[in-house]
């Protein structure tokens, strides 16, 4: 019997148990007030309160097992664990029926089963951090126990392609110590294409916002900001392809045009197309930061005599400057972490320049490359995703953490 | 130095100020008018490289179900044909014949789709050898090629012949994912959202669950796809490639993004709503089924329609947790190896014949327009429904 199969047939179990517990308590409690006695709830409320009793003791017993399983504790059979559950479903039934009384509060006590239901969906949020770092933590571990830290953060030369001999079986036709995997060249990339990245979008973006909070009128506002967005809803592996298909060519020709030698996977067309994709980030959290600054500071600054340029320069983006960094910060969170541009557009050469003409790789291409190819799951290049992964996780978390406290003190200035 | 408060238009510091003022303006109009043109360009330039795909060749022939093609489906066109037509086309004569015996001996007409570089050349893509370009030239001409709409492109799925390829197999494998996604980030996100704003104490908990849920709205997104892979796949042995590790994944990511629209939709819902229903006596959780949750309906949805969007056109994680197989025909359960629309475009531009490329485009240009018809009626619903208090 599946897993599948089992939980559907305690769900096909508990269904009517449940309806019969719902009809059996409020019948119950019709019957008492029917001879004029006062119940505390209403008789729904004690319909779902048997309901509770019964299923709740008997999910329990289900999801116990269920996970005592997972860890390897102990492992009941699928069918005991059904007739259990149901066993267990019925005496809860039969308690709840008994339980019901006029002084029970069926009521507060379903308020309380309900808090404590919406609380646990609560924390799957937490529960996914959690999983997120340790399953990352984990795999990394075992990454670095057969790569060393100092070599992994300070190495200069990214070679793991022998391991993919060592997992076809070829091990011996490798000489010792030839898979390298020093990650600065990744890194190198990663930070070049977000810096190409924000360079594009910093300046559109930031502009636009100003044009938008401080220029236009009230109907340019609201044809320009959706229209801007529609950038944010593209995805991103769209963009790849434009980066690849469209702009990689123009850039390659132009370079050749000025006698420069560009490759076709040079990391400026990422780069660009990257920033293209952040623009509606940086515009639309500027242009907030921008509205939400009192108007008492432009008018004063008018009063002075200043222009509105001036204004804006010399008083509003001071102001805003805590808001301008947070979105910067966000902007470049979301390039370390892109994907698909950098998979279809940039190289997968490790390569350690200050060119953006020529092709460079970068970390979230090495995480997909080592874990798209038919290696074994434990193989040091497959486990080095996710001592990649732990890093990019680590910095992105840092830029958001940041960029929130940022924006938390701004508002609390001018709130 | 001296300051002058007052100047008249005449005053070169002061046109000096007025032309610094015209300038200013002139950049940020001028950054915003370089983020339109990118837009239009860019739509512009998938949509001329994608709508030829929309589009096929075809060619009529006369399939005669002779013996040799009880074999070989290709013995069942014209020699001189066999460079035209689509291998594919002809492939499931064989099994035609076998299901249906009485076929074998017959002929009939019907229209094919030719070879890929035939068609392209129709389409001016792609050159051909003068002999060939000469006799398919000559078909043109005595009408028995012509060129229609691809309904294949929607009902077929993934192929190795660019001309047989179509987009069918993605688009179940991208409804069997959201529906995971949205069966899994719906009810958690909407219940989680419900305790923070109307059940939770103002505690060191609940302080955590929100910074916490903050931060994941903007862990990159292949960071899921290695919790997909480490926890889904390696921990609890769902199937690779399925479309229920797929949703699941994309429903973590998901979930911070529905818990985030459906708490602002609550919050919207003013207060005096609550005391009135307190004041009827009504218990907590009856206030938030009966009062809160109705008014802030519209809200929730158009939340939840954002951010399902937003995991259909998710790529990155779903390639992590193997959702880049090649699948030819549609999956029929949740449980089978599967592929998404935009995984399909990323294998199909990967693909080095040319052919694909107008592919990819045009699948580009159905996931667009159903991206942007999803977010239109996100937005339509917030106009039709939002209500000011």
């Amino acid at each position: 019997m599946g897993i599948g199969l089992t939980t559907l047939l305690l769900l096909a179990a508990l269904a009517p148990l449940g309806f019969l517990a719902y009809r059996l308590g409020r019948g119950k409690a019709l019957g008492a007030m029917a001879t004029g006695i006062s119940m505390h709830s209403r008789p729904q409320q004690y319909g779902w309160y048997s309901v509770v009793w019964m299923g709740l003791p008997a999910l329990g017993v289900a999801i116990a097992a269920a996970v005592l399983s997972v860890v390897g504790l102990i492992s009941p059979s699928r069918e005991l664990v059904l007739i259990v559950s149901i066993a267990v479903a019925l005496m809860g039934l039969a308690h709840g029926l008994r339980a019901i009384r006029p002084e029970v509060r069926a009521r507060n006590a379903l308020d309380n089963v309900i808090r404590l239901l919406l609380l646990s969906a609560a924390l799957i949020s937490i529960m996914t951090t959690v999983a997120i770092v340790f399953s990352i933590l984990f795999e990394a571990m075992r990454f670095f126990r057969e790569v060393s830290v100092w070599e992994f953060v300070t190495g200069t030369v990214w070679s793991p392609g022998d391991t993919f001999l060592e997992a076809a079986g070829r091990g011996d036709e490798v000489g010792e110590g030839t898979s390298f995997f020093g990650s600065v060249p990744l890194f190198a990339g990663t930070f070049m294409v977000t810096a190409i990245a924000m360079a594009t979008a910093l300046p559109i973006g930031l502009l636009s916002a100003i044009f938008m909070s401080e220029y236009a009128t009230r109907r340019q506002r609201g044809l320009a900001k959706p229209i801007l967005e529609i950038l944010a809803g593209i995805p991103t592996v769209v963009y790849g392809f434009f980066a690849a298909i469209t702009v990689t060519p123009i850039i390659v020709d132009i370079a050749t045009f000025f006698g420069l030698d560009a490759s076709y996977s040079n990391i400026l067309s990422p780069g660009i197309v990257m920033g293209i994709m952040i623009i509606p980030f940086i515009s639309s959290l500027s242009d907030d930061v921008i509205n939400s600054i009192p108007q008492s500071l432009r008018e004063g600054a008018y009063a002075l005599g200043t222009t509105h340029s001036e204004t804006i320069r010399q008083v509003i983006l001071p102001a805003a400057l805590p808001g301008v960094i947070s979105a910067f910060l966000l902007g470049v969170s979301r390039a370390l972490g892109e994907t698909m541009i950098v998979v279809m557009a940039a190289g997968v050469r490790p390569n350690l320049t200050w060119n953006p003409l020529e092709d460079m790789t970068t970390v979230t291409v090495n995480i997909v490359y080592s874990l798209t190819g038919d290696l074994a799951f434990d193989s040091p290049q497959t486990l080095s995703a996710f001592a990649l992964g732990l890093v990019l996780f680590i910095v992105t978390l840092s830029l958001n953490l940041v960029s929130t406290y940022l924006v938390r003190r701004f508002k609390q200035k001018y709130d | 130095m001296q300051r002058r408060l007052t100047g008249s238009a005449s005053d070169p510091r002061i046109r000096a100020r007025y032309r610094r003022e015209t300038r200013f303006k002139a950049y940020t109009v001028t950054a915003l008018f370089v983020a339109f043109a990118i837009i239009v360009a860019f739509f512009a330039d998938i949509i001329s490289q994608g709508y030829t795909a929309f589009w096929r060749t075809e060619i009529q022939v006369t399939l005669d179900y002779n013996e040799r093609a009880e074999r070989i489906g290709r013995f069942a066109i014209n020699e001189d044909l066999r460079e035209i037509v689509s291998r594919g086309a002809v492939r499931g004569i064989p099994l035609e014949i076998r299901n249906n015996p009485e076929l074998a001996g017959t002929t009939h007409e019907r229209w094919v789709p030719v070879y890929s570089r035939i068609d392209q050349y129709f389409k001016g893509k792609e050159a051909l050898p003068p002999e060939l370009e000469q006799q398919v030239l000559q078909l043109k001409e005595a009408g028995v090629i012509r060129s229609t709409f691809n309904w294949a492109f929607f009902t077929a799925g993934d192929s190795k012949l660019p001309e047989l390829a179509g987009i069918f197999s993605a688009a179940v494998g991208s409804i069997f994912v959201l529906f995971v996604t949205l069966m899994f980030a719906f009810p958690i996100g909407v219940l989680s959202a419900i305790y923070l704003e109307e059940f939770a104490p103002d505690n060191k908990l609940t302080q955590a669950i929100e910074v916490n849920i903050n931060n994941l709205a903007a862990v990159p997104s292949i960071i899921f796809g290695l919790l997909g892979l480490a926890v889904f796949i390696n921990t609890f042995g769902v199937p690779r490639s399925s479309a229920l590790v797929g949703g699941l994944t994309l429903g973590l990511m998901t979930l911070p993004i529905i818990i985030i629209s459906t708490r602002a939709a609550l919050r919207a819902v003013p207060d005096p709503i609550r005391l009135g229903a307190f004041a009827m006596g009504c218990s907590r959780w009856q206030v938030v089924r009966d009062h809160v949750l109705p008014l802030s309906l519209p809200g929730i949805l158009t939340g939840t329609i954002i951010g399902l969007a937003q995991a259909m056109g998710e790529t990155a994680p779903l390639i992590i947790v193997g959702m880049i197989a090649y699948i030819p025909e549609a999956p029929s359960s949740i449980f089978e190896s599967a592929t998404v629309l935009p995984a399909q475009v990323f294998t199909w531009a990967s693909e080095p014949r040319k052919a694909f490329m107008e592919k990819t485009a045009a699948g580009i240009i159905v996931l667009l327009a159903i991206l942007l018809t999803l977010n239109a009626t996100a937005v339509l619903l917030r106009r039709k429904f939002e209500r000011r208090w």
